[in-house]
């Protein structure tokens, strides 16, 4: 419908949001690439100089990168995992007509209304300290020695925090999802003599594929880039075990004040993003696909 | 075999009664119609019978056996939806196939039926097509292939066909009678539009507002209606009613007219005069609607090409012989 007229007055008016979204977008990171290439440590000020690619070579070799990229890589699948496991059960509960519906959603969904920084506060103090923690209550209840998770299983206390965060976001989108399954064809199936379990595997979760794709990808790329929870937990301790990508760049550039190696850091979580992304897409982006 | 049996069946959802005792035979081989307005609990009975709602009182009887307290599956009915429900990741065989693979039978045998049953309707060349690559008839063949595939005792139909145009529709009619004759399966079909209802039907059962008001064959239905109810649904255009005089000197409150059954004179001075409002010339047909003053409007009809026009004054003659009568309280007299 589009007359050339209309194209140019759609263009002009525009392009000054676009430019500004661009200008915003392209500056970090022609900042970030120019520092990347410089030595550039805050503790040293006045001393920068073009270093070429060293501090690449020295943020891809530091022991501590490949042990956060695994630190990552569990953390995205663990949290995956769990919200898609737990969430397709309590989508089906959720989906059943009982009193007081509403408000049981409501309160599903809340806690993807906190902060990462409360929850995980709440989650240190209240649930898992061993001395003062619910959990440690728990366990002296039935004479159990109460678990120091974030001593005992740093990365396990965080993968349970941020998956209890994202069970909501999940639960959500897969009940809306059932909500929209055609009444008619559970009822063809149960004509058709197909269990419970049968409708199910054969019409339930095919139904599902499409919103699990959406979930699976929406969570790893807020997933991949999980800051607050590690920092007010466990500082990226003990020792490495619970540093992800995010948080080593972190300490790279806060505390270890070195700008440089932090901004490859970046650039290099760039490139992981999209690497991650690509084969996603490839996987499970089909189910896209009308 | 597949004779089904309504005894007193009711349903009710909370306060509302929807079906307010039901009482109906049904022959095994038979092709039963349920007729009426929106709202009139055809749905609603076709549902009882599959099982896929309770029975608030009564019983149904499936070849003599009570089946009110089996689940759907057991009955040994299938289905054809409105909407279809094809199962939209499946392939054509996959839906066909899905009701015997939950039976638990053999992959052969499987396949076996399931090309058989395309092989009927069809569908050979689709059956590894998902559902959204068929046109609207196509898939109106898969939902019928998956309901015979399972040799059922009989078919029910909730309004198959208000999905398709009006081309397809009477296509898929006859499709659907033909093959109801050649498997000699029991069918109960549920639609508002009473010319399905006619063209299809072995017996119509009309329903109102949860009430059975007659149960006959098509022409029994057409030719002597049970009441004004009935007179009025069946048949169209629409049983013309006339009360006052004309109705009391027939010792009657009403009379109805079908527009077939009068006769159309020009200038007459007997029978009803009028002037005609509009006039509707088919080529087939020539539908009248007269504006006949103290007795409403008539509607009138034709077989062939008529030549008169708005404004034109015409009288109407009603054939004696077939004029319905109806008492106060809108039951038909019969002598």
């Amino acid at each position: 419908m589009a007359t050339r007229q209309t194209q140019f007055l759609a263009r002009s008016l525009l392009t000054p949001a676009v430019g500004l979204l661009f200008i915003w977008m392209i500056v970090p990171l022609a900042l970030t690439i120019y520092f990347s290439t410089l030595h550039y440590s805050l503790l040293d000020p006045g001393s920068e100089e073009f270093i070429g690619l060293e501090n690449f070579r020295y943020f891809l070799t530091d022991p501590a990168f490949l042990a956060s990229l695994q630190n990552t890589l569990v953390l995205v699948g663990s949290v995956l995992a769990l919200t898609i496991l737990l969430g397709i059960p309590l989508a089906l509960l959720l989906d059943q007509p009982v009193i007081g519906r509403n408000v049981v959603r409501l309160m599903v969904i809340a806690p993807f209304f906190v902060m990462p920084t409360v929850s995980a506060l709440v989650w240190k103090n209240l649930l898992m300290h061993p001395v003062s923690g619910l959990f440690a209550w728990l366990a002296s209840l039935f004479g159990l020695t109460p678990i120091d998770w974030f001593n005992d299983v740093p990365l396990f206390a965080v993968i349970l925090i941020v998956a209890w965060q994202w069970l909501p976001f999940a639960t959500l989108i897969l009940l809306t999802a059932l909500q929209s399954l055609d009444e008619e064809q559970r009822e063809a199936a149960e004509m058709a003599g197909a269990s419970a379990v049968s409708t199910f595997i054969y019409i339930t979760l095919p139904h599902l594929a499409r919103p699990i794709t959406v979930v699976i990808l929406i969570e790893t790329i807020f997933l991949l880039t999980v800051f607050a929870e590690i920092y007010v937990t466990t500082g990226g301790g003990p020792g490495l075990q619970t540093t992800n990508i995010a948080f080593l760049i972190y300490s790279q550039a806060l505390i270890q004040f070195d700008v440089g190696s932090a901004s490859a850091g970046g650039l290099v979580a760039v490139v992981i993003a999209n690497i991650v992304a690509f084969f996603l897409v490839r996987i499970v982006g089909r189910n896209l696909e009308a | 075999m597949g004779q089904i049996t309504l005894q007193g069946v009711q349903k009710a959802f909370g306060p509302v009664h929807i079906i307010k005792g039901a009482n109906l035979d049904i022959a095994d081989g038979s092709f039963v119609v349920f007729v009426g307005p929106s709202g009139c609990g055809k749905t609603t009975l076709l549902r009882l019978i599959a099982g896929l709602e309770d029975v608030t009182d009564g019983r149904i009887l499936i070849d003599g056996k009570n089946v009110v307290a089996v689940p759907p599956a057991k009955r040994g009915l299938s289905m054809v939806f409105q909407s279809y429900a094809l199962y939209p990741h499946m392939s054509v065989r996959g839906n066909i196939g899905f009701g015997l693979k939950m039976a638990g039978l053999a992959k052969d045998e499987i396949n076996r039926k399931v090309e058989a049953a395309a092989a009927t309707l069809n569908l050979t060349p689709y059956l590894d097509r998902k559902p959204r690559e068929l046109s609207g008839g196509q898939r109106q063949r898969v939902a019928i292939g998956r309901a015979i595939v399972r040799e059922p005792k009989a078919f029910l139909f909730d309004e198959p066909l208000s999905n398709l145009d009006a081309a397809l529709r009477v296509q898929m009619r006859i499709e659907v009678t033909r093959l109801q004759k050649q498997l000699g399966t029991t069918a109960i079909y549920v639609t508002h539009d009473q010319v399905e209802a006619m063209t299809m039907a072995d017996k119509i059962v009309v329903l109102n507002g949860g009430k059975i008001e007659q149960y006959g064959s098509p022409l029994e239905l057409y030719e002597k209606p049970a009441n004004l109810f009935v007179a009025g649904f069946i048949g169209s255009p629409k049983m013309n009613f006339v009360t006052g005089d004309p109705a009391l000197q027939r010792g009657a409150a009403t009379i109805g007219v079908r527009p077939e059954h009068l006769k159309i004179e020009r200038d007459g001075a007997g029978g009803w005069p009028g002037t005609i409002a509009v006039a509707e010339h088919l080529g087939s047909d020539t539908f009248l609607y007269v504006d006949a003053g103290p007795l409403g409007m008539l509607t009138a009809r034709y077989i062939g090409e008529l030549s008169l026009h708005t404004g034109d004054r015409v009288s109407l003659v009603p054939d004696p012989a077939r004029i319905h009568r109806f008492d106060d309280s809108g039951n038909a007299i019969r002598s």
